[in-house]
């Protein structure tokens, strides 16, 4: 059947792993973006800096201090968190009382100077950073070749992406975020302290961030400029998902990989525009998403 | 009970709530002029007025969610003025805003369990469920899908489990139908039997004479008399100019 069409199987596969690898981190990306946007009501233009800061820190960690992957994927969210938490105190709670434009540029302006320290101290090139022993090799299934690192990203995408949907849909904790995210001044009336949420949260959707950083370091190089290429898609796919919806953005970053992997196999001239050629027939459509709720 | 009430009014003690000459701002427009009343502890007042004459904005300035507030507000002689209104909520005093503020994003369980315990000896499930048995077939409904009835009894059961023991209420019979106003009066007077503060902003002066002991009237951002409840049906024609009936 395959051959019919022309394509052998292994060609189907593999370029359909490399989409759900792909799918993978616009998951966690756009998910990371949505919980932020949602409770903050700031597009968080400094997350691809946050995504390529996490990859760093596994890298500085390694280097640095001889610690691993496995504590990497650990501390290098808990780092990167931190930092953001410093960034919200400091800088990004000043904004939330202006018009989101403040926010924008703010964020957007932080990433610029974040890719800029980091292009000055290591270069354009890329750093190498080694998957882990545990993790090499492969797996024959018989119709393709299955590298296990790169099962092991799928799997720990999708298990961090539905942990993520539990805790704050399902969760005691979670309902606090909903009904801040909902009604901020009524939550706060009731005694839950918004503004630690509103910090809190920011880190969180950030530590998301540098944990796919991490993900990524042995499949990409590790490069001050891996964030900005991969925001610009993660954008088209939290505008067609519909910004703010978390299961929205988990489906669509997961289809959308895959959509771009079978554009490689069918059409491979605009497997790289495909998604915003989605994005647009999106916004023409249902301007506000695919998930998301005409505001 | 009015019985007892004149008799804690009569012992004179320190105010559970004492608002005096409030201000306050909706960014340039000035609204409250010096709101100034008191409340005594287990008294249930209510601030009767026209539409607009800025009761509501007196409750959310006692909860402190009003932009800008000066004057002085103490409770139980803990002066509130400049604090934010978590810090005020956790004082023990819980609201239900006019328009319930019941979240379309949680369900009926979790709209309940929302507001942290503040004080011990808050209502317990059972006990709330007991007082509003219809809320116990709901809980995995969806917060905003209740009727208006049943959503007002959420936003009063919910401060119930809290601890809180001054409840600011605005307006919670507004737009409900008969038996539900009276499912609601009887829970007042149960509240008012156990010693809860209560303020409570009423349209409905019969349902208000039924519960209070004692009414504010607002006019133009201030309070500009006072009745007790006893001598209401003597001030029959005062309050029908008050409020313009
Ligand atoms: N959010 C707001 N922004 C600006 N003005 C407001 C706002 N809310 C109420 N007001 C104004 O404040 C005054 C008092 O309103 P309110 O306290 O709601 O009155 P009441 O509850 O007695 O009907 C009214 O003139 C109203 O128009
Ligand atoms: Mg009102």
């Amino acid at each position: 059947m395959f051959e019919l069409i022309g394509i052998t199987p292994q060609v189907l596969f593999g370029q359909l792993l490399l989409g759900l690898i792909n799918g993978s981190f616009y998951a966690i990306l756009s998910l990371g973006l949505a919980v932020i946007f949602g409770l903050l009501n700031i597009i968080n233009f400094t997350h691809g800096a946050q995504y390529m800061l996490g990859a760093f820190a596994a890298w500085m960690l390694l280097n640095y201090a001889g610690i691993g992957y496995w504590w990497a994927l650990l501390l290098a969210p808990l780092i990167v968190g931190a930092l953001a938490i410093v960034a919200e105190r400091l800088l990004i709670s000043r904004l939330y009382k202006l018009d989101h434009l403040y926010g924008l540029l703010l964020t957007f302006g932080l990433a610029l100077v974040i890719q800029g320290l980091f292009r000055n101290y290591y270069g354009a090139s890329g750093l190498p950073y080694a998957i882990p022993p545990l993790l090499s090799g492969g797996h024959n299934l018989g119709f393709m070749f299955l590298p296990n690192y790169r099962g092991w990203v799928v799997v720990a995408s999708l298990t961090v992406c539905l942990t993520t949907w539990y805790m704050i849909e399902k969760t005691r904790l979670g309902s606090y975020l909903r009904a801040a995210t909902e009604n901020p001044v009524l939550t706060e009336a009731f005694g839950i302290n918004v503004p630690r949420l509103v910090t809190l949260t920011y880190a969180f959707g950030v530590a998301l961030a540098a944990f796919a950083g991490v993900l990524a370091a042995p499949i990409y190089s590790v490069n001050p400029n891996m964030g900005a290429d991969i925001i610009i898609v993660v954008f088209a796919v939290v505008v067609i998902g519909g910004m703010g919806s978390i299961l929205g953005s988990i489906i669509t970053g997961f289809g959308l990989g895959l959509i771009e992997g079978l554009t490689k196999v069918f059409y491979p001239e605009i497997s790289a525009t495909v998604i915003f050629i989605i994005m647009a027939i999106v916004l023409l459509i249902k301007p506000a998403g695919l998930f998301g709720r005409a505001t | 009970m009015a019985e007892t009430a004149r008799n804690v009014a009569q012992a004179d003690p320190a105010p559970q709530l004492a608002v005096e000459n409030l201000h306050a701002w909706y960014g340039e427009s000035h609204v409250l002029h010096g709101v100034t009343f008191a409340v005594k502890p287990g008294e249930v007042v209510t601030l009767l007025g026209r539409n607009g004459a800025g009761k509501t904005t007196t409750l959310k300035s006692i909860i402190g969610i009003v932009g800008r507030r000066t004057g002085s507000i103490a409770f139980a002689g803990t002066e509130t003025i400049g604090m934010v209104s978590r810090a005020i909520a956790r004082l023990g005093i819980a609201y239900v805003p006019e328009e319930r503020g019941i979240y379309a994003s949680l369900n009926v369980e979790e709209n309940l369990m929302l507001p942290p315990q503040v004080r011990p000896g808050g209502f317990t499930v059972e006990q709330i469920f007991e007082l509003f048995p219809n809320l116990r077939e709901r809980l995995a409904s969806q917060g905003t899908k209740l009727s208006g009835g049943e959503q007002q009894m959420l936003a009063i059961a919910r401060i119930l489990r809290t601890g809180a023991r001054t409840l600011l209420l605005d307006e919670p019979t507004e737009g409900l139908a008969p038996v539900i106003i009276q499912q609601i009066g009887r829970t007042l007077a149960r509240l008012k039997q156990e010693g809860f503060t209560i303020v409570l902003v009423e349209q409905n002066f019969r349902f208000a004479q039924s519960v209070a002991d004692r009414h504010y009237i607002v006019e133009q951002g201030r309070v500009i008399d006072m009745i007790a409840n006893d001598e209401l049906d003597a001030n029959h024609d005062k309050l029908q100019t008050y409020l313009g009936v």
